[in-house]
């Protein structure tokens, strides 16, 4: 074993099992098929096959980078060949076995439909494609890895760009005809009733491969050209792009619809529960998986305050009840963490997941249900009015999250930055030091579940307006899960990370709607990805890059603001 | 009348009887120190003082204001800190950001950057790490850390818990070298050490405990040439 592991097709056999094993996966879950149904390019290509072709195309690339510099270019296209073959070769010995076995009664979508969407129509016969399609995949990766750096990247992004607009081509094309100028034959000759045309995939590749291309090329000189600007020019320059993002972020949901707008909503409503357990559990390190239960809290006590149905108790309007429902929530904070202020590490996540349930099993209950609505919920939540100004839709709506989420980020971080925010890291760093160092244990902790709680009261408080109508289902563990992740993957303590997790968790999901069935799936194997790639998430908070590059600490300290290895959202 | 005066006092772990009726006391400018082997119950004594646990029997007065009833947060305040068995620093801040924590009791940022530049002149080695992260320091750097960080709340009473432990000799040397000069700068110190060598060095006065009570107390001088001590903590025939 140790024999094989020094020659230098180790390395292409075992990506090349793993590519096969992922394939197989692909196969065996049924998603060539639910994503077959949705073209990329119409009659060309489908999401399915995409999905496969990049899975045969990543092992032979990883395998040939692998390979790369001391060793020479046929070394490089065997790797590619050997994994990319091995790919596609457990795909053949799937159809093999398949048309010998009946595998169905284990891998219900083991069908014969799959077999012939591998072999390309051939069926059993043709059990040889997926491996020779593997293998020449593989090759095709190889051999672009041997092209130079910028004319991948180029073909890169116009791969990425061709994806996304046929991913997204009903939206795409729902926006766009929406702007002036725009014909109904410019939309036919880009888009066909599902996905593009090929024509429009051509020139979605031209346009994102050149407009990257152009971009590498002068980023460098217009990088260059803005440093050399005088400080005070370099300072208005800043002001007129903060001022374009303004402009850009208020006329928006002008642009996007109403679906996005929604979307959006949702994003913001996610965001304010994720800044608040970001004080719980990012700053002070307090688990809380219970923290549905604020945001329930507070969207019950706006619905009851506000709604003309029949358990409308006040019917004041949205802004006097929003506060009302933040304190409310604020205060449930107090009331829950007092039990639990002893409680350390993982008894305390099960201690909180017992407190979201309590809540939802309470609104929803027979018991209470002639004043909350049972599981019929509460109905008839009027919108909110600015003045004489109807926050009908989501398109409104939008403001209002966008508001709410950036006021919140502003208190967010001049918490972080405060006393409190201070104790809250000691308390998270080490406990016992902290209380030795002569802070409040009690005190702070309790401020920290106060002040998350009333951060997600207001996520609950714009939800309400959101929907009008709100129902014990949608406060499920689901929802606690969610503010979970995506601090996870944002950057656990980083209030910009809230922000992109919750683009990343919470706004892509709600895109891909029409593969529903899957979206757990996908949404565990991103998380599994993150964490083998990216454990500090997205965008780290500062301490923790410092503590991943601190041989950097320097450059860093000097320039907390730097946010050269970060991602842009 | 002594600074901090610890009398009768029972502590317990559940019902594991862990401090028997221990009194002590620490007179203003004295180094004295605690000795005894593993589990005697040092670190209980000194988490009993800084209120971390809670004695059910007996009183610990500093300057005669009880403390027994204090939580540990005001007991900082009042003057007593302590620095924690086993370098606790914030591994994940820098040396400085831990510095900035130590003075958390401590409102007024100017007396905050007066506290840092003392610890620096303590402890040149921080200041040419000051803003590297904590939990990268070796461990001697990281024990002075821990001492600077508890210097940065104004102590009136240093609580240190085995300032020692694990690190190399020559480092030993110079954190009791330390100790001593932070006390003829004035401040009074109640050190645990499971190094009574050096500890009896510097130490005007020492109480040996054995499982949870004191067995035997007078100046460091004396207790050196001890018989008892010597056999039994000095490793000599
Ligand atoms: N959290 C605890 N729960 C139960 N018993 C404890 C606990 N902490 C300490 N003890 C017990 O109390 C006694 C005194 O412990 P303590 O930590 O004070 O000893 P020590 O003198 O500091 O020892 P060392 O030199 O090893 O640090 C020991 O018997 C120990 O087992
Ligand atoms: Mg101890």
């Amino acid at each position: 074993m140790n024999e094989l592991r020094r020659l230098p097709v180790w390395h292409s056999v075992r990506i090349g099992l793993i590519g096969g094993v992922i394939m197989l996966y692909i196969c065996l879950v049924g998603m060539v098929e639910v994503f077959g149904r949705s073209d990329i390019i119409e009659r060309v290509i489908s999401l399915g096959q995409v999905l496969l072709l990049l899975t045969g195309l990543g092992a032979g690339y990883l395998a040939a980078r692998r390979a790369g510099e001391p060793t020479n270019a046929l070394t490089v296209l065997i790797s590619g060949v050997v994994a990319g073959g091995l790919t596609g070769g457990l795909l053949t010995g799937l159809v093999v076995i398949g048309s010998v076995v009946n595998l169905r009664a284990v891998f219900i979508n083991a069908s014969p439909a799959l077999y012939n969407a591998l072999t390309l129509g051939a069926g059993p016969n043709g059990a040889w494609i997926p491996l020779v399609g593997g293998a020449a995949l593989g090759l095709v990766a190889a051999l672009f890895c041997l092209l130079p750096r910028r004319v991948r990247q180029s073909i890169v992004n116009g791969l990425v760009g061709v994806l996304l607009a046929g991913l997204f081509s009903g939206l795409l094309r729902v926006i766009l005809a929406a702007r002036p100028g725009w014909s109904a034959e410019l939309g036919r000759f880009l888009f066909a009733s599902e996905g593009l045309t090929l024509a429009g995939a051509l020139l979605f590749f031209i346009l994102a491969g050149g407009l990257a291309l152009l971009w590498s090329q002068s980023q460098a000189t217009v990088r260059e050209r803005i440093t050399r600007l005088p400080e005070a020019q370099r300072k208005t320059l800043r002001w007129a792009m903060l001022g374009l993002a303004v402009i850009l972020i208020l006329i928006f949901p002008q642009i996007s619809g109403a679906f996005i707008a929604q979307v959006i909503v949702l994003v913001g409503i996610f965001a304010l529960m994720g800044l608040g357990l970001n004080i719980t559990l990012g700053m002070a390190g307090l688990f809380d998986l219970g923290f549905v239960a604020f945001f329930a809290i507070s969207a019950y006590t706006v619905g009851l305050l506000t709604s003309t149905g029949e358990h409308g108790i006040a019917q004041w309007s949205w802004w006097a009840a929003a506060p009302v429902g933040v304190l409310l929530a604020m205060i449930a904070g107090a009331f829950f963490g007092l039990p639990v202020l002893g409680i350390r590490g993982d008894y305390l996540a099960i201690a909180t997941l017992g407190f979201g349930e309590i809540v939802r099993l309470l609104v929803g209950s027979d018991f209470l249900r002639p004043w909350l609505g049972g599981s019929f919920g509460i109905l008839a939540i009027p919108k909110p009015w600015i003045g004489n100004l109807e926050l009908a839709g989501p398109q409104q709506i939008y403001y209002l999250a966008v508001f709410g989420a950036v006021l919140v980020a502003f208190v967010a971080v001049r918490l972080r930055d405060s006393r409190l925010g201070r104790a809250w890291m000691a308390i998270r760093e080490d406990e016992d030091v902290a209380e030795a160092l002569g802070i409040n244990l009690v005190q702070t902790k309790l401020l920290a579940y106060m002040l998350g709680g009333a951060f997600a009261g207001l996520g609950g408080a714009i939800f309400a307006a959101l929907v009008g109508s709100i129902f014990p289902h949608s406060m499920n563990l689901l929802v606690s899960v969610n503010v979970v992740a995506l601090l996870i993957v944002g950057g656990m303590g980083s209030i910009p990370g809230v922000i992109v997790g919750a683009f990343a968790l919470i706004g892509l999901p709600e895109l891909f709607r029409e593969f529903d069935e899957y979206r757990y799936l996908l949404y565990g194997i991103a998380l599994i990805a993150m964490m083998l790639a990216k454990p500090e998430g997205l965008w780290p908070s500062a301490a923790i890059r410092r503590e991943l590059h601190t041989d950097e600490t320097d450059e860093t300290e000097t320039n907390p603001g730097s946010s050269s290895t970060v991602p842009a959202s | 009348m002594a600074i901090l005066e610890v009398e009768n006092v029972h502590t317990y772990y559940g019902h594991i009887h862990a401090l028997k009726g221990l009194s002590l006391t620490v007179e203003q400018g004295e180094i004295v120190t605690l000795i005894g082997a593993n589990g005697a119950g040092k670190t209980t004594t000194l988490n009993t003082i800084s209120g971390l646990l809670r004695p059910r029997e007996g009183r610990i007065r500093l300057r005669g204001e009880d403390l027994t009833t204090i939580p540990p947060h005001e007991i900082v305040a009042r003057g007593v800190v302590q620095v924690p068995e086993g370098r606790r620093v914030f591994a994940r801040l820098t040396v400085q950001e831990n510095l900035e924590m130590g003075a958390y009791v401590q409102k007024d940022s100017r007396r905050v950057r007066e506290g840092i530049e003392r610890v620096f002149t303590l402890f040149p080695r921080l200041k040419e790490r000051r803003q590297q992260l904590a939990g990268t320091l070796s461990g001697g750097e990281q024990q002075m850390l821990a001492m600077g960080r508890a210097l940065m709340a104004q102590p009136k009473v240093l609580l240190l818990d085995e300032p020692s432990m694990g690190l190399a000799p020559v480092l030993v040397d110079s954190i009791f070298a330390t100790i001593k000069r932070l006390n003829d700068d004035g401040a009074t110190i109640l050190l645990v050490e499971q190094n009574a060598r050096m500890a009896l060095q510097i130490a005007h006065r020492g109480y040996v405990l054995q499982t949870g009570e004191v067995v035997l107390s007078d100046t460091g001088e004396n207790l050196r040439q001890n018989e008892m001590v010597r056999k039994a903590y000095l490793g000599i025939q």
